[in-house]
């Protein structure tokens, strides 16, 4: 079943065309990873499934997406309501300056849950998923900016598998980390694939091979290639996309 | 010959800080020098003296019970006030000592206000009291504030302390508000023409010189408050407090404005990815993380209000009594404004006055430490 659904989307940027025909399909419980050179779109459209591209001004969108059968960019579409399904993970930590307890709180917080209990176990589940449990349970109410790079990203995962969202944006997640923060990330994406939806965009063609099942390759404003990751870097369709994952161009 | 270059350039910076640094610390040290001559000055007019019998046990007579004796307020005393014109008419002025000796030591209960020059010392039965200085507690506790009174000058600054507060503070509830409210507006919800209208706009009246609010105030302020309120006067503390307001107004919008305009996008977005509305992004996420930016921006509103010194002049009545809100009031800096320049150098009238900009000083000084502290506290508790 698929949990995404993009038909004919073209995004502008003001005059400049960012998105030019992009259709695609995402299977719930996958990992999609985007690649392409820098100003490929793929970030672009990575957030245009949450609508995080609304707050940047002069934009626009035509053509229609579907998550969970329903058209997110309808006129009556409830935002909030879309980006609590719709988790975000972006390529800087970007903790709250808040202990690491009310970080991971906040998307409750903000949703209206007020059970004390309830927090508290979620904010421990959270954590755990995220993998980062054991090595903060004993700092809860520490500074969030206390914690190291791959930490913090780990903490904005938990931040945002709080909420429990089918999916999971990811936006080069790892590129300010180091190998083995970047290897957590990866060994994360891996376990979280059985109850979440992961769209993952990374300029790390390695990473893509190792952890998604789905690859699309950008180029120009253009999803060039949509395929299984193992035929993608093995046996690719197009030209271009056999240049970019061999390091001809890019 | 490049590094000799960057040196001197460093040394340039350095040197200017240090300059700077000392010129300031001069500034506040000249005020508390001149001020504090005022404890040891006497505590009447300059150039007279206080005697009492012998008998009398008094050694210091404060200036406000001087005063009350004058006026025949405190019973038992006999004030006696020297008059040239009457002694003359039997004595020769060589024979004005003498004679005032005299009378000091027949009258048990006399206190007796003599010109320096008549003193009648060395008199058996005349007690001079020397020690009568302005005493810390009469001054910052008394609540009159009369410099030229005889035959004691009366500097009582308590009404001039709490009308200086009693202002700024209410200035500063009515503004608080309002700017931090416009801040919010401007820097989240404003879209960017508006935003690029509004912005330099309330900046220049920042730039507004104060007398032209004075006038604003004078000539339309005060009339609707006196009809507003139906009172017999407009000119109260509360029409200074509004015209303060707006003053400091323009001041707590541009910084508090900046503060949360420097909230980095990442910080917003995170907070809208997990459904928080914009609203709720605004209130958690814009205002906790420029929090000492907006603290920022409220204390030099106060110190605006504070240190304010022709605004209120104008507007506010200048009467030195104790303040209430809808009467006429006296702030510290306008005190001083009025009054320095008739006040004779070096005279305890003029001292008073420097003591009272050491009030002010450590006024501000007091509110900018606070807003430091929590600001501080603020960021350690990552909030």
């Amino acid at each position: 079943m698929n949990i995404i659904e993009a038909q004919d989307i073209n995004f502008y940027y003001g005059d400049f065309h960012a998105l030019k025909n992009v259709s695609l399909n995402v299977a719930k419980n996958s990992v999609t990873a985007f690649i392409g050179p820098s100003g490929c779109g793929k970030s672009t459209f990575l957030r245009l499934l949450n609508r995080m591209n609304d707050l940047i001004p002069d934009t626009k969108l035509t053509g229609k997406c579907l998550i969970n059968q329903e058209d997110i960019y309808a006129k009556k579409a409830d935002v909030d309501a879309l980006r609590k399904k719709v988790g975000m993970v972006f390529q800087k930590p970007n903790p709250f300056p808040k202990s690491i307890f009310e970080n991971v709180a906040y998307g409750l917080r903000v949703n209206g849950i007020k059970g004390k209990d309830f927090i508290q176990n979620r904010v421990e589940e959270s954590l755990k998923g995220a993998a980062l449990w054991e090595e903060v349970k004993d700092k809860l109410g520490r500074s969030a900016y206390d914690l190291s790079g791959g930490q913090q990203q780990r903490l904005c995962i938990a931040r945002a598998l709080a909420i429990k969202p089918d999916i999971l944006l990811m936006d080069e997640p790892a590129s300010a980390l180091d190998p083995i923060s970047t290897s957590k990330i990866e060994d994360l994406i891996y376990t979280l694939k059985t109850e979440y939806t992961i769209v993952i965009v990374t300029h790390n063609m390695q990473q893509a091979a190792r952890v998604s099942d789905t690859t699309g390759f950008f180029m120009l404003g253009e999803l060039i290639e949509f395929s299984d990751t193992k035929k993608m870097f093995l046996n690719p369709d197009k030209e271009q996309t056999q240049n970019y994952i061999t390091g001809r161009f890019g | 010959m490049r590094r000799a270059i960057e040196r001197g350039i460093e040394m340039i910076f350095a040197a200017s800080g240090m300059v700077t640094t000392v010129v300031i610390l001069l500034i506040v040290a000249f005020l508390f020098k001149e001020g504090f001559g005022l404890f040891k000055s006497p505590a009447v007019e300059k150039g007279y003296a206080l005697c009492v019998n012998a008998d009398n046990p008094v050694e210091f007579i404060s200036a406000a019970d001087i005063k009350k004796i004058f006026n025949e307020e405190i019973e038992g005393w006999v004030p006696y006030r020297f008059d040239g014109d009457e002694l003359s008419e039997k004595y020769e002025e060589e024979q004005f000592a003498g004679r005032l000796g005299e009378i000091i030591a027949e009258t048990p209960k006399i206190l007796a206000f003599i010109p320096e020059e008549y003193l009648p010392r060395n008199v058996k039965g005349v007690k001079i009291l020397s020690g009568n200085t302005v005493i810390p507690k009469d001054f910052f506790l008394g609540k009159e504030w009369i410099p030229t009174a005889t035959p004691a000058p009366q500097f009582g600054v308590l009404p001039l302390i709490l009308g200086t507060l009693l202002v700024s503070l209410v200035a500063i509830f009515i503004a608080t508000p309002l700017g931090i409210g416009v801040a919010i507006y401007l820097s989240e919800l404003a879209q960017g023409r508006v935003r690029d209208i509004l912005k330099p706009a309330i900046e220049l009246l920042a730039g507004i010189p104060s007398v032209v609010y004075g006038f604003f105030g004078l000539v339309v302020l005060v009339p609707i408050v006196q009809r507003t309120f139906n009172l017999s006067v407009g000119e109260t503390a509360f029409t200074g407090s509004i015209i303060l307001a707006i003053m400091a107004l323009p001041t707590i919008i541009t910084v508090a404005e900046d503060a949360m305009r420097s909230t980095p996008r990442a910080m917003r977005e995170a907070s809208l990815a997990l459904g928080a509305t914009h609203w709720q992004t605004i209130y958690k996420v814009v205002i906790p993380y420029s929090i000492s930016g907006i603290s920022a921006a409220i204390v030099l509103g106060i110190g605006r209000a504070i240190g304010e010194t022709m605004v209120v002049l104008m507007v506010t009545g200048n009467a030195a009594k104790m303040p209430s809100l809808f009467d006429a009031v006296r702030t510290i800096p306008a005190t001083i404004a009025a009054e320095l320049g008739e006040a004779p150098f070096g005279g305890v009238h003029y001292q008073a006055l420097f003591v009272l900009g050491c009030v002010l000083f450590v006024i501000t000084l007091f509110i900018s430490i606070t807003a430091e502290l929590i600001s501080k506290r603020q960021h350690n508790k990552g909030l």
